[in-house]
């Protein structure tokens, strides 16, 4: 029952990160290529029209967390809870961003709102990439200094940084270069994504310029990934063990090497559509590939002390997690009929709809 | 300092509560609207669905990105709550996720952008789908808090947590209908207050008076009928709910220091000095409380003198005032809008000036009135998260410290000073640009 929470919110937040995430990408692209006005207003459209549908997955999968994983849910959250704070008033600032930019037509009040939006985006964008780091690097679980524990052991707290930078200092901070590097490998991952959302879904003028862009950004995603994958190495040289001892586990990194390839050759793809699917790849490999390799645990402990949290040294009750099943099912399904719903009626480019005043 | 991880709370929730509580009331109109020009074809009812649309989304956005921190909150600053009770109420929130987030902002923005796609009959029913979501959100809101006022279906195990035990006492709740229709009937008053007191603005300005009628008429009768019953029954029954689960949060909401032998009295205006444990300036109706709490005269009501300091809230002149403050201006909607639908009824509310300037004035105040009812069930549960178990100084995250919960605090008052502004700019503008201005 665990297994099956957990796979279930990792879908949930992988189809959050792919879904909002065109919306980050889209708002990073926004912030630095659109130039006309007429740009800027189709591609602040082409995420504005659904991103408030987009977040309800993090709010879902935040809320499945809380349910099923409640030990996990409470360590975490305060654990870092600055960087969780600062995320949500960038949230707030990208959806004001989207939502008032249309609502007055002064030059002054739109430039203002679409700045608040490319760099909430940007910075959203760096923090969840951060945030995925720190996941993998771990934490210093239960506060341990000189062998002893300050906390509980599943609670720890985490400042933003601390002088050293590295992830291999007695208590890491959210931004060391372990973790940067990630954020910005999540930073290009999500512009690729934005700009396929753009080529899908608009008829922008730079659509041509965005194929090369998705080109370039793609090698130096492949460049950093290795790179990624090296440090992570000397970090944690037992990181890929997961993979050794289950092999079928190879798949997920292997839907982000797809993704990969597949965007080398973007500028061949005649379908829009085929581009954000690779994106999509590479967002969901890239999360499943990271979750793959702690599995079963979801928060290693840095230190010797107190054990990492696992999906089964976190979870809710035994009946508790079997109930919601019976609710989550229906849930599901029921997401699942809106989704094809609102996609069915609001397909194609959106510049070229008429939606009406807004 | 728990101080301040309770301060941040009130005041992101508070801010947070002014949004919801008018879309969940103003969907239901703009269903109403929309079915109205479904029947009658007068198009100015389809103006009337589409401008309270514009006005629903802004306050949509804004209830979204401030309702995302409550949720984050509860890991955040109350993480020994949330290890804790994680298992039962996060049934309640996840619910509230799957089955009402979703089902509110997919059709959301097909009813904004839509209706040239979709059509009129399709239009009306994703307008019909938003209210469905947004109702189905304030119940299992509801269901959240009632656990935690009256919690049910637990048990606890080693290590003091509580764990699930039957499902479906958390909707059985005794606590949970009353609770979820005052807030509902409640959340409709705001609404039509805010339909009607838009539409006294339009007749008293000299513009868009047809529309503004429209508006009058639809939010004094909605207005007028949900207020009876924000008070009777919904709020007669939470208020026996109280006297029977919170009894030491009754006595202090309604003032009673004193046992009476021979019944209570009702008390309408007085403060409490908490030194000499007396209302000074008292004024009061012998009697009428025990009355109104057991249909008995002489029915004796406990007391603050019948609990110890550890029973009774921990700020009991906040939870005292917030209780006759949300009585006293339930009492004066129904009054005014009872006068505004008489007159509605001769057909003769239009003419009068000094009417439609009270529906206008009084718009802020359900606002207040909703608010301060909150205040009386989180005040009033103190000094339990969740009552009889858990006390709130047990709740708060164990590692974060109160440097940073300022921080946070000082951010987040920034932050919705700039949204408040925000917000009161965007809906000045949709007032002032008024219905017509929607290109057919």
């Amino acid at each position: 029952m665990e297994l099956f929470w957990y796979i279930t919110i990792a879908i949930v937040l992988s189809v959050f990160f792919v879904l909002d995430g065109y919306d980050f990408g889209t708002g990073i692209i926004h912030l630095f290529l659109a130039k006309k006005e007429k740009d800027k207003q189709v591609i602040a459209k082409a995420a504005g029209l659904f991103w408030d549908f987009n977040e309800v997955w993090l709010v879902a999968g935040g809320g499945l967390l809380f349910m099923a994983f409640p030990t996990y849910y409470a360590s975490v959250f305060s654990g870092f809870y600055l960087p969780l704070i600062i995320v949500l008033w960038l949230t707030v600032f990208r959806a004001i961003g989207l939502e008032f930019r249309s609502q007055f037509k002064y030059q002054m009040w739109k430039d203002i709102w679409d700045k608040a939006f490319g760099i909430s985006s940007l910075l959203l964008a760096l923090f969840f990439g951060t945030a995925l780091g720190n996941i993998i690097r771990g934490v210093n679980l239960g506060g341990v200094a000189n062998g002893i524990s300050i906390y509980e052991k599943h609670y720890f707290f985490l400042p933003l940084w601390n002088g050293s930078f590295s992830p291999l200092h007695e208590n890491p901070g959210v931004i060391d270069w372990f973790t940067l590097i990630i954020g910005i490998i999540a930073v290009v991952t999500l512009a690729i994504h934005g700009a396929n959302w753009i080529l899908l879904k608009t008829n922008s003028s730079i659509n041509t310029q965005l194929k090369s862009l998705i080109f370039k950004l793609n090698t130096a995603l492949f460049i950093l990934t290795i790179f990624s994958l090296i440090v992570w190495f000397i970090i944690n040289p037992d990181a890929l063990l997961n993979y050794a001892h289950k092999p079928y586990l190879i798949v997920f990194p292997f839907l982000y090497l797809m993704g990969l390839t597949g965007l080398f050759f973007i500028k061949r793809i005649k379908k829009d559509v085929h581009g954000f699917y690779l994106s999509s790849l590479l967002i969901i490999g890239g999360i499943t590939s990271s979750l793959a390799s702690m599995f079963p645990i979801i928060l290693p402990s840095t230190n010797q002390v107190n054990e990492s949290l696992t999906i089964y040294n976190t979870a809710a009750s035994e009946y508790g997690l079997s109930v919601a099943l019976g609710w989550g099912i229906i849930g599901m399904i029921l997401v699942v009929v809106y989704l094809v719903v609102q996609k069915r009626l609001m397909a194609g480019k959106i510049d070229k709809m008429d939606y009406g005043e807004h | 300092m728990i101080f301040y991880d309770r301060l941040q709370f009130a005041f992101t929730i508070s801010f947070h509560y002014i949004f919801p509580q008018l879309t969940m009331g103003l969907s239901l109109l703009i269903v109403y609207f929309k079915w109205k020009f479904l029947r009658t074809k007068v198009d100015m009812y389809n103006d009337a669905a589409k401008f309270f649309m514009k006005i629903f989304a802004v306050n949509f956005t804004l209830g979204v990105v401030t309702g995302i921190p409550m949720e984050f909150q509860f890991g955040t600053n109350w993480a020994k709550f949330s290890e804790l009770t994680g298992g039962i109420i996060g049934q309640t929130l996840a619910m509230e996720g799957i089955f009402s987030f979703f089902l509110e902002s997919a059709f959301l923005a097909l009813f904004i952008f839509g209706e040239k796609i979709i059509g009129q009959k399709l239009h009306f029913i994703t307008g019909f789908l938003v209210f469905l979501g947004s109702w189905a959100s304030g119940y299992l809101i509801l269901a959240t808090n009632a656990w935690m006022q009256h919690p049910v279906g637990y048990e606890i195990v080693e290590n003091g947590k509580y764990v699930l035990k039957n499902f479906s006492a958390l909707f059985s709740n005794p606590w949970l209908i009353p609770a979820f229709l005052h807030n509902q009937f409640a959340s409709l008053v705001t609404a039509s207050f805010v339909v009607a007191g838009v539409g006294a603005f339009y007749v008293l300005r000299q513009k868009n008076i047809e529309h503004g009628k429209i508006f009058l008429k639809t939010g004094v009768v909605f207005g007028f009928i949900s207020s009876l019953l924000v008070a009777f029954p919904t709020g007669d029954w939470n208020a026996k709910n109280v006297a029977k689960y919170q009894p030491a949060s009754f006595a202090a909401m309604e003032g009673i220091f004193e046992t009476e032998e021979a019944g209570a009295e009702i008390i309408l205006v007085g403060q409490p000095n908490m030194v000499e444990k007396k209302l000074d300036n008292k004024i009061a109706v012998p009697n009428v409380l025990s009355f109104l709490t057991y249909q008995n005269w002489n029915a004796q009501i406990p007391g603050m003198d019948q609990f110890t300091k550890e029973e009774l809230p921990d700020n009991i002149p906040a939870l005292y005032y917030s209780y006759h403050i949300m009585v006293g201006l339930g009492t004066i909607f129904i009054g005014l809008l009872g006068l505004a639908f008489f007159f509605l009824w001769r057909k003769k509310l239009f003419d009068i000036k000094s009417l439609l300037w009270g529906i206008l004035l009084l718009l802020p105040f359900p606002y207040i009135a909703n608010i301060t009812g909150w205040y009386v069930a989180e005040l009033g549960r103190q000094p339990f998260l969740v009552y009889g178990l858990l006390k709130t100084t047990n709740g708060i995250s164990p590692t974060v410290s109160s440097g940073n919960t300022l921080f946070t605090l000082l951010g987040f008052a920034g932050l919705y000073l700039l949204l408040g502004l925000l917000f009161l700019l965007l809906i000045g503008k949709i007032i002032n640009d008024g219905p017509k201005l929607q290109k057919q």
